[in-house]
């Protein structure tokens, strides 16, 4: 492959938008189509660079106006404690509604049961659906990379979503153009993944151009980790090591943030945004396949969940 | 941020391109090789693909394993949807919009040609241009994609002879420029072997053209705007109505074609009332000029009634308004177009209400034979359609500007996107369709 960066510059006009000039400005364009055409559209909103990246396009998006949208964190009650301290800042600092539906709540009333494993990310479609429902949601932005897995290669933008939230990959509405088509009956909603297109090269990378702050676990820390399957955790209240698998301290950082009990941190000395950015460039590994136990389970791990309701 | 990492990745611009084919054709092998020898494939995406095939009985990683990502895809071993890509080189940022090539996916294709400036139609060099080549040339001349590539392949398997490329490559530049296809750029390569995908061929000196991935690299990806019609659909209409910004009133949109200055004249349609542009916001930052496909906020001089669903043109080059549309269309549900059908029709930011009025012909893209009155079209048919909307839509010809040039139907009842449109002459060329008046047009 050619190494020579750009000897042919002059072959783009100047019109011609950088990468990430064209992502935000389609990205922005689904914010916007959202508000044009929806009654009651949530962002769901995790604290991870994703949904950072997503609240930072709708902020762009409506300025100098607030956001037309509320935000919804499905919490599993594994939560990162940075990351919880992050999201509240944010809500407060940018004046947002933010709704909560909760795992634990859910377990504690006994109406979802601990899985065996511990991990609760497949336990949160529940909450999330039950939310939707409640809150009569009709548009749920959500921060999937079609980059991110392969049945989310074939996610539209706007994916029409049942009563209980189930998507069928058969049933999808072919996309043309940029006519993004969210007619739906009521009690229906439509997920909205404006980062489709994105890689997770990219949002680093817009990140890094846009100044955004992110929850320190994002880059390179001391932490006490134990191996599992593969992967770094941290142990929590969600639990810890085994007696067979032996607790350390390590230099690690995120490169996703989701349930404790099954996301794994990676080996790294990156202390910012640059350094970050060039070790995802140099990256042998997906972000899932570097840091997340429930993609691992089957072929089509990820087409069950979104089947059933999942992001 | 001022590394150089940051700022020479972030720099690059971005090509949509599209590829038709099967996996016959060496498609799959041609995607995995550009893929593969850009390293955009992980290891553990590799080693999932590897196990899969292997569980199969296949001996070699099938890297159509990689794009196939439902379960019906894999277990019946073909691409039923459009799968994205997504690769960089130094040079520039892809995605690519992978379809499947046979008839019964013609709306698979349509779909991901619709946003693509490049399409790919790949030759096996054995069976030079044939059927599927003709349908694939077609659709990329109906969607005005700017850029053809011809990639011959299996160059390996015909002795890498410049005779057999020429010919195919003479064969197909004379049928796409009937179409009135721009632009096409026929490339000699094995993607087996490698030759002149990723690195230039050591077996094909007399080829002396760029190699696949470096046409990717270098074809332009904008055009002349000067030329092009200005077009903003507004979206959104941005009111803070908060005591720093009691009076703010901006038209948000995403510039369809063409370019906005400060201070031009413009028309809002389908009022027709005019005013100037105040000011231009650019996601934070004031300009003084705009152009396709940035995302902006127009400022008004005087405070005429603008909303969601209108169009804002330069006073000097409005489009006409009509009720009447005529336009080519390639039904995408399973549910057929009938004459008669009440439907939704979705043009820009503009939802209207419409009716088919007539169906004049069915067009079959393999030998672009004309079918009058079929009556109906069925999903993946292509034919033209007589529309009547019950507001005047601003429409521009699909040749002028694809993306006010082009629209949805919608069914009403459950909201399904029915038929993809494209407003005025189905070909750049005079008509090269044959018109068979003596067929009923049911031979389907």
């Amino acid at each position: 492959m050619t190494t020579v960066a750009r000897t042919e510059e002059g072959t783009d006009s100047p019109y011609a938008l950088s990468h990430l000039d064209s992502l935000e400005s389609e990205a922005v364009h689904i914010f916007r189509e959202v508000a044009g055409e929806f009654e009651n559209p949530v962002i769901l909103f995790s604290g991870g660079k994703d949904s950072i990246v997503m609240l930072h396009l709708a902020l762009k998006a409506f300025a100098p106006a607030p956001v037309p949208f509320s935000l919804l964190h499905v919490d599993t009650g594994h939560n990162f404690p940075e990351v919880l301290e992050y999201r509240d800042r944010t809500v407060a600092r940018h004046g947002l509604r933010l709704h909560v539906a909760s795992v634990q709540d859910y377990i504690d009333r006994g109406l979802l049961k601990e899985r065996p494993d511990g991990t609760r990310n497949p336990l949160q479609t529940l909450p999330l659906t039950e939310k939707i429902q409640s809150e009569r949601f009709d548009a749920v932005f959500g921060g999937g990379r079609r980059d991110e897995e392969k049945a989310r290669a074939k996610e539209r933008v706007f994916s029409l979503r049942d009563e209980f939230s189930q998507w069928d990959p058969r049933r999808q509405r072919p996309e043309l153009w940029n006519l993004y088509n969210g007619r739906h009956a009521p009690g229906e909603h439509v997920r909205v993944f404006p980062l489709s297109n994105w890689t997770e090269l990219d949002v680093w990378q817009y990140i890094a151009r846009e100044g955004i702050e992110l929850p320190e676990i994002y880059f390179a820390h001391e932490r006490e980790v134990f191996q599992r399957a593969g992967m770094w955790l941290t142990p929590g209240e969600w639990g810890g090591a085994k007696e067979s698998e032996t607790v350390q301290k390590r230099l690690v950082r995120y490169r996703t943030v989701g349930d404790m009990s099954c996301t794994g941190a990676v080996d790294s000395d990156a202390l910012t945004l640059e350094q970050v950015i060039a070790e995802i460039a140099a990256s042998r590994l997906t972000e899932r396949g570097a840091t997340r136990a429930d993609d691992k389970m089957s072929e089509a791990a990820m087409e069950d969940r979104k089947r059933e309701g999942y992001f | 941020m001022s590394t150089i990492t940051t700022e020479e990745l972030s720099a690059t611009t971005l090509l949509r391109f599209a590829t038709a084919g099967s996996v016959d054709d060496g498609k799959s092998t041609l995607v995995g090789r550009l893929l593969h020898d850009s390293k955009s494939i992980l290891t553990d995406q590799l080693e999932a693909v590897e196990r899969a095939s292997a569980g199969r009985g296949q001996e070699g990683p099938d890297l159509a394993l990689l794009t196939d990502g439902l379960r019906a895809e894999r277990e019946q071993g073909i691409t039923i949807d459009v799968a994205y890509r997504y690769f960089a080189t130094p040079r520039r940022r892809f995605i690519l919009a992978d379809t499947p090539g046979h008839v019964q996916y013609t709306r698979n294709m349509v779909t991901g040609a619709s946003t693509a400036e490049l399409t790919v139609i790949l030759v096996d060099a054995r069976n030079g241009v044939v059927e599927q080549t003709r349908r694939h040339a077609a659709i990329a001349a109906l969607l005005r994609v700017p850029h053809v590539v011809l990639a011959v392949n299996k160059m390996d398997l015909v002795k890498y002879e410049e005779t057999v490329f020429a010919a195919i490559a003479e064969e197909f530049t004379a049928y796409a420029s009937e179409l009135g296809v721009p632009e096409v750029t026929a490339i000699p390569i094995s993607a087996l072997a490698g030759d002149n995908v990723v690195d230039p061929s050591a077996n094909m000196d007399w080829y002396g053209g760029p190699t696949f991935l470096e046409h990717l690299e270098t074809v332009p990806v904008s055009h002349d705007l000067a030329h092009c019609h200005a077009r903003l659909p507004v979206q959104y209409v941005i009111r803070p109505q908060t005591a720093e910004h009691p009076d703010y009133r901006g038209y948000a949109g995403q510039i369809a074609a063409g370019t906005f200055r400060v201070g031009e004249q413009v028309t809002v349609l389908p009022s027709g009332r005019s005013t100037k542009i105040a000011g231009i916001d650019l996601l934070g930052t004031p300009v003084d000029v705009a152009w396709t496909t940035q995302s902006v906020t127009v400022l008004l001089e005087d405070d005429i009634d603008v909303s969601r669903g209108d169009l804002i043109v330069p006073s000097k080059d409005a489009p006409p308004t009509t009720q009447d549309v005529e336009a080519t269309v390639c039904h995408v549900a399973d549910a057929p177009l009938t004459v008669g059908h009440r439907v939704l029709l979705r043009h820009g930011t503009r939802t209207v209400k419409a009716i088919v009025k007539d169906i004049p012909s069915r067009l079959t893209l393999d030998d672009l034979s004309l079918h009058p009155h079929p009556g109906q079209l069925v999903a993946n048919d292509i034919g033209r359609v007589k529309i009547r909307a019950a507001e005047p839509l601003p429409v521009d010809s699909y040749a002028d500007s694809r993306r006010t040039g082009s629209f949805i139907l919608i069914d009403p009842s459950d909201g399904t996107t029915l038929t993809a449109g494209m407003v005025g002459e189905s070909f750049a060329s005079p008509e090269p369709v044959k018109d068979l008046s003596d067929d009923d047009g049911w031979d389907f």
